[in-house]
């Protein structure tokens, strides 16, 4: 099978790739350009573990084929730190204990920080109905949701 | 009551030493490993419950290209002999036919055939090209059915207890106990309370699918990456699986993405490295999410019968259960520990327990979180609600009564230490969701939790660094923490920063042995042996001091991290601090290494007393649960922050198990909701925040009073969302899940609809 040609965009860096037509961006990323902090946990888009933002929107990248990445941005866990600065989400994790396997973390902090690109001050059952696509089986939520509005706080108050 | 410790790093909750490393993406899980001229295996899965396997035939899918291995069951040694040596028991006949069918497939997903190709994409289409001869059989798909008379049989060489005087049969092992004279007791007591549950068969739901990488070398070694939650015990499970010394083989743990007891078994590894060997080049292989539900997991479905007796004033004089416990294909319930654990919050003068571990054509299961507890306490735990329903007692004031205590004897047999049930439930009466009262429509559950931990064995090294910085090495996969929990330990042991030690997980070939992180054992038993090994690190620093001044190291103490010459010894030095030790240290004799290796017994028993308010909607059938509170004793909490997710994730997993998950069968035993889409886990927007009451009983078997806290969490909700939805129904739905559909089903039936 013909491979596909793609330039993208990833955490600001373009990037190009020959993919297979049946590859999901996913695949993509983690087996063509060697991206694995983007995690599989279904490959049905059902558990969020594959969050990226596509243009800034929350994506889940198993649903989305690498051919259909032409010309996009791509934002990975691997682009949300600022250069060897954590960003305020990242902290709040670590800080409130939000993670026990981290197999979900990466998941989970794509799409906290669509949540707060768009709404910065969320309330919790906001917070609970956005995140409501990313599975987590470790911590039952709690510190997860506390730390996604402890991060709001900070950021509200810096800004 | 716990003395009171003036700790310095333990019962804090820093940030743990891997966290950076897992919320930028940098840690490595176990499908994120890629070697060069890596090929893909795929496996080829049975699509009958029960079948005959005549023939097995991979030549056309050798032929494709791309392909270079196929392997079936014909690959591997045959006639494995002997028991597993590990947490999970069993036979290695057993296990070597669970990783590959030989003459029979035993349920829909059970492993027949592999194959490696250049992409997993090729790898899936060769799968095609394997052909199979099956002579399909009648499944057997719950234990009601296995227990029958005249059942099908699963496996005709099988005898209740290995009893071959008498006819084979699917129920593999009967466990029978009993003190006092239950007839009797039964007889003198003024009401008896009866009750019949079902619960079924649930998955661990661990977010990452099973995944491994092998590569076999010339020299007939190989050397397996893989998500585990024991690599020791991967090591010899496929060294046994594949007859091969477990000197041949070397196991690097990945990152691991959650387990619950899913990940102390192995599925993928001997496959892997048959490939390997097969094709000369590394192999990976990465399970779907829909092979995990359908040939991994899950924990049995079961069926029990209680009858709880007690005189009017709420004394309990006995109690009886029979549970039967669905194995899956092969024998290997968790009965045993149901058994043992289900009265054992109670000081039981007369009980009797009935256990019944049967196959069924379903997964082989796998140990899940306490497994068998929850199962079984959340039938004991019913009948008592009933029980205090029908003396019109408070639930908690007629647990407090019959309460189990330091000195009573387990129902399992040794006498308790001190342990924390009275502690908690008092601790619920008195937390003020219990005290408010509840809303309009709002129903209150309550339940305890029991869990036994384990201790086994566990090794550990701690090494100094030239500027006094610490690596603690130890061999159990950081599943929720444990690194911080290690390095807590170490902090605190040695008097120095926790931010100046370091946690690092070795391999099977750079530590010393460890048995699973399972069984709430890590913090508890490799904890103790990174104390005892900073102890040898603190001796060693003592002997370093008191030669650098010339005094004997019996004259020397440790205090704060500091070597100090013992009050009233006469010397004019400085303090040495661990940093000026290590500094000197090779002029002072070399390396400092401490190290400790030990078989951990005493880990004390944790219990819990857990409590939520539900709202049950009667139009859909739909419980919300409005508040839960997870109270635990914890021995002595060292990571707080931890402790606390332990309790709470096990909260959610519990009301998972309790409100929605069941694998749903068609007739023909294939499972019909094998995605996350149906078989539905809490999502976050399901759950409220939930509260923690951490007690502290120390345990007296442990340097810092350490009981293990992973497992106990999961095993009331089950119970406690029950009880609360027949407070908010009044009446009882006996068998789980209480989903909308089994909610509702039974409100209509109670209400003739
Ligand atoms: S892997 Fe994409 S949603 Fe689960
Ligand atoms: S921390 Fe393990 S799945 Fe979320």
């Amino acid at each position: 099978m013909a491979k596909v040609h793609v330039t993208t965009s990833v955490n600001g860096e373009e990037r190009e790739v020959l993919c297979e037509p049946h590859q999901s961006l996913l695949d993509v990323l983690r087996d063509e350009l060697g991206m694995t902090g983007t995690k599989e946990g279904c490959a049905t888009g059902d558990c969020g573990a594959c969050s990226v933002l596509i243009d800034g929107r929350l994506v889940c990248s198993c649903l989305m084929l690498g051919v259909e990445a032409e010309g996009v941005d791509i934002t990975t866990i691997e682009g949300i730190a600022n250069g060897s600065e954590l960003h305020v989400l990242q902290r709040k994790f670590l800080e409130h204990a939000a993670l026990q396997c981290g197999i979900c973390t990466p998941g989970f902090i794509v799409a906290a920080k669509a949540l707060l690109d768009t709404n910065p001050d969320p309330d919790e059952t906001t917070i609970r109905y956005w995140l409501a696509g990313n599975l987590c089986r470790c911590t039952g939520y709690d510190k997860i949701v506390r730390a996604v509005q402890d991060a709001a706080q900070e950021l509200a108050y810096e800004a | 009551m716990a003395e009171a410790h003036d700790y310095k790093a333990i019962g804090t909750s820093p940030v743990r030493p891997d966290g950076v490393d897992k919320v930028t993406g940098r840690a490595n899980f176990g499908a994120d490993l890629n070697l060069p001229n890596m090929l893909h295996g795929k496996v080829l899965r049975s699509p009958h419950a029960h079948a005959r396997i005549r023939s097995v035939d991979v030549s056309r899918a050798l032929e494709m290209d791309g392909v270079y291995a196929a392997i079936s069951g014909a690959d591997f040694p045959s006639g494995a002999e002997g028991d597993i040596q590990g947490e999970g028991g069993g036979t290695v006949s057993d296990l070597a036919q669970n990783i590959v069918a030989r003459d029979k497939a035993l349920y829909h997903g059970h492993p027949v055939a592999a194959v490696a190709a250049k992409t997993p994409y090729i790898a899936e289409r060769a799968l095609d090209l394997i052909e199979v001869d099956y002579e399909v059989l009648p499944p057997v798909l719950d234990v009601d059915e296995a227990m029958a008379d005249g059942a099908t049989l699963i496996n005709e060489n099988l005898h209740t207890n290995g009893d071959t005087s008498q006819p084979a049969s699917n129920v593999a092992g009967i466990t029978k106990f009993e003190r006092g004279d239950v007839d009797e007791a039964f007889a003198e007591a003024d009401l008896i309370v009866e009750g019949e549950y079902r619960t079924p068969t649930a998955h661990q739901g661990y977010i990452e699918p099973h995944a491994c990488t092998a590569t076999y070398s010339e020299e007939g070694k190989a050397t397996i990456w893989c998500c585990t939650q024991g690599h020791f015990d991967v090591r010899s499970l496929t060294a046994s699986v594949l007859g091969v010394s477990v000197g041949d083989l070397k196991v690097i743990p990945s990152e691991i993405g959650g387990g619950f007891g899913g990940k102390t078994v192995i599925y993928l590894e001997p496959l892997a490295v048959k490939l390997s060997e097969v094709s000369g080049r590394p192999v990976k292989m990465v399970m779907s999410r829909e092979e995990v539900f359908r040939a991994t997991g899950p924990t049995s479905a079961t069926h029990s019968r209680v009858k709880v007796g007690a005189k009017k004033d709420g004394t309990i004089t006995a109690a009886s259960a029979w549970i039967a416990y669905e194995a899956g294909a092969f024998p290997g319930a968790p009965v045993g520990p149901g058994c043992m654990a289900i009265f054992a919050p109670y000081d039981l003068p007369n009980f009797r327990v009935e256990g019944f571990d049967v196959l069924v054509n379903k997964p082989k299961v796998a140990a899940y979180r306490a497994p068998g507890a929850p199962q079984a306490m959340y039938a004991m735990e019913s009948a008592v609600d009933d029980l205090a329903r029908e003396l019109d007692m408070d639930p908690i004031d007629l647990r407090l009564m019959n309460a189990a205590d330091e000195g009573t004897q387990a129902p399992y047999g040794p006498t308790f230490p001190p342990i924390g049930i009275r502690d908690c439930l008092q601790a619920a009466k008195a937390h003020p969701n219990y005290t408010t009262p509840k809303g309009e429509g709002v129903g209150r559950g309550i339940a305890a939790g029991f869990w036994f931990n384990i201790g086994m064995q566990s090794s550990a090294e701690v090494r100094l660094s030239e500027d006094g910085t610490v690596t603690v090495v130890e061999g159990n996969p950081d599943i929720g923490g444990t690194r911080a929990s290690m390095c807590l330990m170490a902090a605190e042991t040695l008097g120095v920063p926790y931010e100046t030690v370091r946690a690092h997980v070795g391999d099977t070939e750079s530590t010393g042995f460890c048995n699973v992180t399972g069984g709430s054992r890590t913090t508890f038993a490799t904890g103790m042996a990174v104390v005892q090994a900073c102890e040898d690190i603190i001796a060693q620093c003592k002997q370093r001091a008191a030669a650098t001044w010339d005094i004997d190291a019996d004259q020397v103490d440790w205090t704060d991290g500091e070597a100090v010459p013992q009050p009233g010894v006469n010397v004019d030095v400085q303090p040495l601090s661990l940093a000026d030790i290590a500094g000197n240290a090779g002029r002072t004799g070399g390396p400092i290494l401490g190290r400790a290796s030990l078989n951990a017994q005493g880990a004390g028993a944790s219990f819990s007393v857990n409590m939520a308010d539900v709202t049950v909607d009667r139009e859909t059938g739909k419980v919300d649960v409005v508040n839960f509170t997870a109270i635990q004793d914890a021995g002595t909490a060292i990571h707080r922050a931890y402790v606390e997710g332990q309790m709470q994730g096990g909260a959610v997993q519990g009301l998972g198990w309790a409100l929605n998950e069941e694998y749903v069968y068609d007739a023909n035993g294939e499972m019909e909701n094998a995605g996350f889409l149906d078989y539905r886990v809490p999502v976050t927007s399901d759950m409220p925040m939930i509260d923690t009451h951490i007690v502290e009983v120390p345990n007296p078997s442990h340097p810092y009073g350490v009981r293990g806290v992973g497992e106990t969490p999961i095993v009331a909700p089950l119970s406690v969302a029950a009880n609360a939805v027949r407070d908010a129904l009044g009446f009882r739905i006996p068998d789980l899940p209480l989903s909308p559909p089994n909610v509702l089903a039974a409100i209509d039936d109670r209400e003739g609809a």
